[in-house]
């Protein structure tokens, strides 16, 4: 779960100066946000305009627009809705929950998830401070109290987390907030040890299901956010059902009134999502991808049903909804002529499948990069996107394969510019029968420092039962400054 | 087990015949082991001889494959010899020629990625063609070859596996023959003492060997063109042979020796293993 501080997306201005926002509370106008800039000169929020204005003369001030913020917030809601995670709400009233289960793997872990999301928020000029906890309220604290600009809470460690928090962390009604302060609570763990009913007695049932809410004792379920341009179909069941043929029977359905109202809006589906309400308040997701649009209610109902072994039923689910979160225009298209031209292979089906069973990194086409060094000469592309056309330069023979990183072997060889006369690999001494080379690769001096001078000098050698390996000496063999001089072998001929 | 006995025993006795017949120029011209073929092919639920090959344009190897080539719509398994069975250097050249020869796309299945692109260029079979699918062990990555198989718009779907059952390739040889598209089971372990297992029985329609020979003996000092050993070790419906040749040039073609060319080695006997 996390949570994202917008710091005025639109710091269009001068982003050298520093910019406050500000509104207008009685007579007063008061600081609502500063920008890094203006913190670091010791304006802070909450502060009266004409003291900030007094501390930095040259100070921007703009007024503060609540309804803008809302609605660029949503904005957000739904970017991070496509990309991340299928529950997605917004945490008024500057934040965001993410209910991150069964999302953070496909990201590799709930760390990684974080760093790509603030990286690419980042990227886009948003700073933001994400937290993952057990809770929506203990994500929301630590979000706001603790991340720098990230923390990820171990399961199960909310209350130590907490306890030294300053009470607003707990989404507190204002009133609240002062009366305890005046009673001389100053964090969380203060009100932690406390008998309760005298609490409620005083403040009302909210301060102690704030407190349950954050500590992950009482449910707090998100309520995900579902604009109106977002295709969803779903369908309440008056009895739960658990069965997987029922599941398939009922997601077949969903998925033909899915299309029909694709087809009718003349777009095609590139992602969707199977929200499964269970009825202990469980929502179970299924998210699959696809790698061109489509409505074809057969195979987005064969991509569903693959999953289907992924949720877990519980006691029954009694609401299921699918919907359409990334949408592309998709119009109808001319078939090619068979008498003319041979029909190219429509793959697309087959890369989906492919990509929701391995996942969609585990599915690509490699091409070329121009790099004399082997390891970056290839990269992957997606696995449909348009042929390359050009290859590698073919003058030197290449290995069949590469191994994942350079392996250290024991040679004698000559210097400056021999083959090994013998390689000792893996415990095994080869000696060599025959030998091509050198093939000299420079570093690229403009990737890395260190590769100003570097040098490797590859070797295509055989040993006397035929083996044919690729090794390299890191230097020229001459100057010790172009690499250590140690030998590696990099691959395996055919 | 009725039926499979018979079946075997037919097969030997087709063998026979050919053994006897083997001074014939074409097996197929003889009616009657025609008929029989015919007959195992009934048993075998194959609905018919098969439809097409891809001939390896050796004379000295197609002749000896049943049929005239590799068996189009049907699975195939190669392994390395030696190292070969770790690394798969040389069978991976080998299928990489082959399926350089196929028209269409093709699908290559892994569990750890360490083809390396360019190598598989020289071999023929340019990046373009190849969608390369990592999945995480060997039952994923079989699942992956039975889809590619399936889809029918391939030219060929390759799966890098260490354990193939009889079950399994069951399965995929019934897909690849489904629709046509060849699969090509690339037997590679992760140990040296693994590729016990390769003697188990599967349903492929031929078992090959490819290890790695001395290269061919330049004037110079140099390496020159790979040499490699294929050895057939199985054949459905054929006999088993093994073969020195040279490695897949730039376009998937494989290549004679000098020695074997020059015909000295076919007067001895047609095994083309020749020793200095």
């Amino acid at each position: 779960m996390d949570r994202l501080r917008r710091q005025a997306g639109e710091v269009a201005p001068s982003p050298e100066a520093p910019l406050v926002l500000a509104v207008r509370v009685g007579n007063l106008r008061l600081v609502t946000a500063a920008c890094s800039l203006a913190q670091d000169l010791g304006l802070s929020v909450g502060m009266p305009v004409s003291k900030a204005q007094a501390m930095v003369p040259d100070l921007q001030v703009l007024p503060h627009d609540p309804q803008a913020d809302a609605t660029s917030l949503e904005r957000l809601a739904l970017w991070v809705l496509q990309r991340v995670s299928p529950i997605v709400a917004v945490d008024p009233l500057d934040g965001l929950v993410i209910d991150s289960t069964g999302a953070d793997h496909l990201h590799g872990g709930e760390a990684a998830l974080l760093e790509t999301l603030l990286g690419r928020l980042v990227m886009s000029g948003v700073t933001a401070r994400a937290a993952i906890a057990d809770s929506w309220g203990a994500a929301h604290a630590l979000a706001r109290h603790r991340a720098d600009p990230m923390h990820v809470a171990e399961p199960g460690m909310a209350e130590t987390l907490l306890a030294p928090l300053p009470l607003s962390a707990l989404r507190l009604p204002p009133a609240t907030l002062a009366g305890l302060h005046t009673l001389g609570f100053a964090c969380i763990g203060d009100l932690l040890g406390q008998p309760r009913a005298p609490l409620t007695r005083r403040f009302g049932p909210e301060l102690c299901r704030r407190l349950d809410q954050a500590l992950g004792h009482a449910a707090e379920p998100i309520e995900p956010l579902r604009p109106p341009e977002l295709v969803e179909v779903r369908r309440s069941f008056a009895e739960p059902i658990a069965a997987a043929e029922t599941i398939v029977r009922y997601i077949g359905k969903l998925v033909a009134q899915l299309c029909a109202v694709l087809e009718e809006r003349g777009l095609g589906a590139r992602r969707l999502d199977l929200l499964c309400w269970r009825i202990d308040a469980h929502v179970q997701t299924v998210r699959v991808g696809l790698a061109r649009p489509q409505r074809d209610p057969q195979r987005l109902t064969r991509l569903l049903c693959e999953k289907i072994e992924t949720i877990s039923p519980g006691y029954g689910i009694e609401i299921l909804s699918l919907t359409a979160v990334t949408v592309e225009p998709l119009e109808a298209r001319q078939m090619a002529s068979r008498l003319l031209e041979e029909p190219v292979p429509d793959l697309s089906a087959l890369v989906d499948v492919l990509a929701n069973r391995v996942g969609v990194r585990g599915v690509y086409r490699l091409a070329p990069v121009p790099s004399d060094v082997p390891e970056r000469s290839v990269t992957r592309i997606a696995a449909l996107s348009e042929p390359v056309g050009a290859g590698w330069p073919g003058h030197w023979p290449r290995p069949a394969r590469l191994l994942p990183r350079p392996e250290p072997i024991e040679t004698l060889a000559l210097l400056p510019d021999h083959p090994p006369v013998w390689i000792s690999w893996r415990g095994i001494r080869r000696k060599v029968a025959r030998a091509d080379g050198p093939e000299r690769v420079f570093g690229e001096w403009w990737k890395r420092d260190a590769e100003r001078i570097a040098v490797r000098d590859y070797f295509r050698i055989e040993d006397e039962a035929g083996e044919r390996f690729w090794v390299f000496r890191a230097g020229d063999g001459e100057n010790a400054d172009t690499g250590s001089h140690r030998w590696f072998l990099h691959g395996v001929f055919g | 087990m009725g039926i499979k006995g018979t079946k075997q025993e037919l097969n030997l006795f087709v063998l026979n015949l050919i053994g006897a017949v083997s001074l014939m120029p074409s097996r197929s011209s003889n009616p009657a082991i025609a008929a029989l073929r015919q007959q195992i092919a009934r048993m075998e639920g194959d609905g018919g001889p098969i439809r097409s090959m891809l001939p390896f344009r050796l004379p000295e190897l197609d002749r000896r494959l049943p049929g005239g080539g590799l068996a189009l719509g049907c699975l195939h398994e190669v392994a390395g010899g030696g190292n070969g069975a770790v690394d798969g250097a040389a069978a991976s050249s080998f299928v990489a020629g082959i399926a350089a020869r196929l028209p269409g796309p093709v699908l290559w299945c892994v569990t750890e990625a360490d083809l390396f692109a360019p190598g598989l260029e020289q071999a023929g079979l340019g990046p373009d063609r190849v969608i390369h699918v990592e999945a995480g062990d060997d039952v994923s990555v079989l699942a992956c070859m039975e889809e590619g198989l399936r889809h029918g718009g391939l030219g060929a779907v390759v799966a890098e596996v260490a354990r193939l059952s009889m079950t399994a390739s069951r399965r995929l040889h019934l897909a690849a023959k489904g629709s046509g598209t060849t699969g090509i089971a690339l037997r590679r372990w992760r140990r040296q003492q693994d590729p016990c297992d390769f003697g188990q029985p599967t349903a492929a329609m031929t078992r090959w060997r490819v290890s790695v020979l001395p290269s061919a003996p330049l004037p110079v000092p140099g390496v020159g063109r790979a040499r490699w050993l294929v050895e057939l070790i199985r054949a459905r419906a054929g006999e088993s042979f093994d073969l020195e040749l040279e490695a897949c040039d730039g376009t998937g073609h494989l290549g004679l020796p000098a020695t074997l060319a020059s015909g000295s080695a076919q007067a001895a006997g047609g095994r083309g293993r020749t020793f200095a």
